[in-house]
């Protein structure tokens, strides 16, 4: 007889009936996965929207830049190559003060009271795109502290604010994945070790009547990969039913601020990672769990 | 083809089972191995199919040197036996059929081929109507019957049953040991532990006696030449 036959249909079925000689153990263990995947998906899904909303941000941030109004329009357009030699800085627009205060004019609708303002009562400015918003401040006193700029500012709450969150946010989204991935680990084991430990007896066989350790472990691999992977998908439906009603809301409430990235954005990533730590998991835990036994 | 040579066994508590066993049974060789309750004779088996180790001296078998072999290539040896093991270990969740099926399953037999050859096992030992009970069902002889059953299915090269008559009646004794003979008689190597003394007197084949881990006559007699208690 052949020694290489294909027996994963044997593999898969040892595999279900295993998962249904416990099932409350195999439910927990999909529980425990289904659990941590959605606490994790949430955390990645939060982390994502704060970093699109800063990423917004930083594309319309903006450090505003006047110009000292000594300094003649050619003159302020020369700083502008100053300006761009800062660290930080992605690009600087200039504006000139005509500009300025057609721009300020055009926000009003009486346009009336406006008609003896001269435009050398504002300034020539800059407006200072950075790369980080993180260095916001430095970068404005570094701007700032540039000849011929008369005054740096930036909106420094709001950046300084999403910043903070955001690496909160992902601070204890590592915390928590980690510590979630050691318990469902575990507990995965644990079904494994339960299933493993049933059937000492017939593992014991199967060495004495010449199984190799793969044989006896295959069943096993598959039980451990058909439970993480009912488990992430599981997890992947209850969080995109979820995400939905969160976003429904959110845009009902329409605070102009808050625009969710939609869930198909995401999803095929986020579909992914979960398959990848349910077969981890599965997979994982299984093999923590089988090696005891196999030494007959 | 077994081969001990000056082997000694003691277990964890300093017991000593085996002070010095040595014998040969060649490839196609048929021999009982008798002797009195804890004199080694189960401590022999398990040195043959690499479930426990010599303390000392050496241990052949088909080839393999139980001394040297790594667990990686214990399955393959393994697969060169048919063992009945004295306390049988059947799967008591498995049917009688499934029980036989999963050692040709494990060496990779392929479906077909389990399809084939499991109910003609089945019927070689009596056991063709028992096949969808399970061992807890069965009596203590039917029992011993899958064991054997079990031994003969991937048609090892050498067959090895530790007392596998002791609970059948008189007639399915001599049964199982003419098959036994039968199949020696086609080339496998049979090493049979036994306390049937009337049996062996009737089947003239060389006996082995062992008494307090000590080898004490090897003949080919054809008789039961050691008084068993
Ligand atoms: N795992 C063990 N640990 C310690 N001592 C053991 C172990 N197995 C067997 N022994 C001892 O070794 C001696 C030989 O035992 P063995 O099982 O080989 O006897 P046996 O000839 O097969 O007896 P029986 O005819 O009753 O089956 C006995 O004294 C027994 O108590
Ligand atoms: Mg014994």
């Amino acid at each position: 007889m052949k020694l290489s036959r294909n027996r994963t249909g044997y593999y898969i079925k040892e595999g279900v009936v295993s998962i249904f000689t416990h099932g409350l153990m195999s439910f927990a263990s999909v529980c425990i996965i289904v659990a941590f995947l959605i606490i994790m998906g949430s955390f990645a899904l939060i982390a994502l929207n704060i970093n699109a909303v800063v990423g917004e941000l930083e594309n319309e941030n903006i450090i505003l830049v006047y110009i000292d109004e000594h300094l003649t329009e050619n003159e302020a357009r020369a700083i502008g190559t100053r300006l761009l030699a800062t660290p930080n800085v992605t690009s600087a627009r200039f504006i000139t003060r005509e500009e300025a205060l057609t721009a300020f004019i055009g926000r009003y609708e009486n346009t009336e009271r406006f008609k003896d303002v001269d435009a050398t009562w504002l300034r020539h400015r800059y407006n200072v795109f950075v790369e980080d918003i993180e260095l916001i401040s430095q970068t404005r006193d570094d701007l700032a502290d540039i000849y011929g700029v008369a005054k740096a500012t930036a909106n420094l709450r709001i950046a300084q604010g999403l910043v903070t969150l955001r690496n909160i946010v992902s601070g204890a989204s590592v915390i928590i994945v980690a510590v979630l991935l050691v318990i469902s680990l575990f507990i995965m084991s644990n079904t494994i070790k339960l299933a493993a430990f049933e059937r000492r007896e017939e593992i014991a066989i199967m060495k004495m009547v010449g199984a190799t350790n793969s044989f006896i472990r295959w069943p096993f691999i598959y039980e451990g990969f058909i439970l993480g992977v009912f488990g992430s998908s599981a997890a992947f439906a209850a969080l995109w039913a979820l995400y939905g009603l969160v976003a429904d809301r959110a845009i009902d409430v329409e605070s102009g601020l808050i625009s969710l990235i939609s869930f198909s954005t995401v999803s095929v990533p986020l579909f992914v990672v979960f398959t990848v730590i349910g077969f981890g998991v599965g997979v994982g835990g299984c093999g923590m769990a089988l090696n005891r036994y196999l030494k007959v | 083809m077994i081969k001990m040579t000056d082997v000694f066994k003691v277990y964890d508590k300093g017991i000593k089972a085996l002070k010095g066993v040595t014998f040969t049974l060649n490839d196609g060789e048929f021999a009982f191995l008798v002797g009195p309750s804890g004199s080694g004779k189960s401590t022999i088996i398990k040195l043959l199919n690499g479930e426990i180790a010599p303390t000392d001296g050496a241990v052949m078998v088909n080839g393999y040197n139980m001394n040297k072999i790594k667990m990686r290539k214990m399955p393959y040896l393994r697969r060169t036996l048919g063992v009945v093991f004295q306390d049988l270990r059947l799967i008591n969740e498995k049917t009688v059929y499934e029980n036989v099926a999963f050692a040709m399953r494990v060496i990779g037999a392929t479906n077909k081929e389990i399809r084939a050859r499991v109910p003609y096992i089945l019927k070689l030992v009596g056991l063709e109507h028992k096949t969808g009970m399970t061992p807890p069902e069965l009596s203590g002889g039917e029992k011993q019957r899958v064991a054997i059953a079990r031994a003969l299915v991937n048609d090892p090269q050498l067959i090895i049953a530790d007392e596998p008559t002791s609970d059948l009646d008189p007639a399915r004794k001599l049964e199982i040991f003419m098959l036994l003979q039968e199949i020696n008689k086609l080339g496998t190597t049979v090493f049979v532990v036994t306390h049937e003394k009337t049996i062996v007197d009737r089947l003239s084949e060389r006996v082995i006696a062992i008494d307090g881990g000590r080898i004490i006559s090897d003949g080919m007699d054809g008789y039961y030449n050691y008084e068993v208690e």
